[in-house]
């Protein structure tokens, strides 16, 4: 496994939930970013924030190891869930919800 | 960076055939577009999957050509 992924697979593995995104959770720099991010403080969930815009490596690396051409990109427990599309979908479905309470995440409902 | 919305489409028809598929250029600028999808194809498959069997029909224009495609998929 080449490093990035390597470094990539301990991000996932040693956080519940991360969100692989442009800026930060404080400071989106991307409203699609943005979001997301909004979902899950709106679901008092707590998540680390990666902002790609400040490693080139992880904001190629990620794509390639998620077969995901875009960004951003929730990973909870190791569990690819997608991008803004399919999260805010989730989210409108209660779909989300159900997925954080089935990992046994806390969220505010 | 811009792609027609008749590019997109027949991206998408190529590779799903049987699809209804709605596209609406959202800011008209080329730049960024929104997609429904309904195919027989998704039978089966999760939305990542879905959305990963779009983005291959894209043939690697999403997130570079085309900057935003707001995706929706759905079974037929």
């Amino acid at each position: 496994m080449s490093d990035i992924n390597k470094n990539l697979d301990e991000i996932i593995k040693n956080n519940e939930v991360v969100l692989f995104m442009k800026g930060t959770p404080e400071m989106p720099q991307c409203g699609f970013s943005m979001a997301v991010s909004n979902v899950l403080k709106h679901l008092g969930v707590n998540f680390i924030g990666i902002n790609v815009l400040e490693d080139e490596e992880i904001r190629n690396g990620i794509k390639e190891y998620s077969n995901w051409p875009t960004i951003p990109q929730l990973y909870v427990k190791e569990e690819f869930i997608g991008g803004c599309d399919i999260v805010r979908e989730m989210f409108e479905k209660k779909e989300l919800q159900k997925l954080f309470q089935d990992k046994n995440i806390k969220i505010i409902d | 960076m811009a792609i027609k919305q008749e590019e997109i489409q027949k991206l998408l028809r190529e590779s799903f055939p049987d699809a209804d598929i709605e596209i609406q250029d959202l800011a008209g600028d080329d730049n960024h577009y929104s997609a429904k999808i309904r195919s027989s194809q998704f039978k089966g498959k999760n939305r990542v999957q879905q959305h990963q069997m779009v983005y291959k029909a894209l043939k690697g224009k999403m997130g570079a050509e085309l900057h935003a495609l707001a995706l929706t998929t759905e079974e037929k």
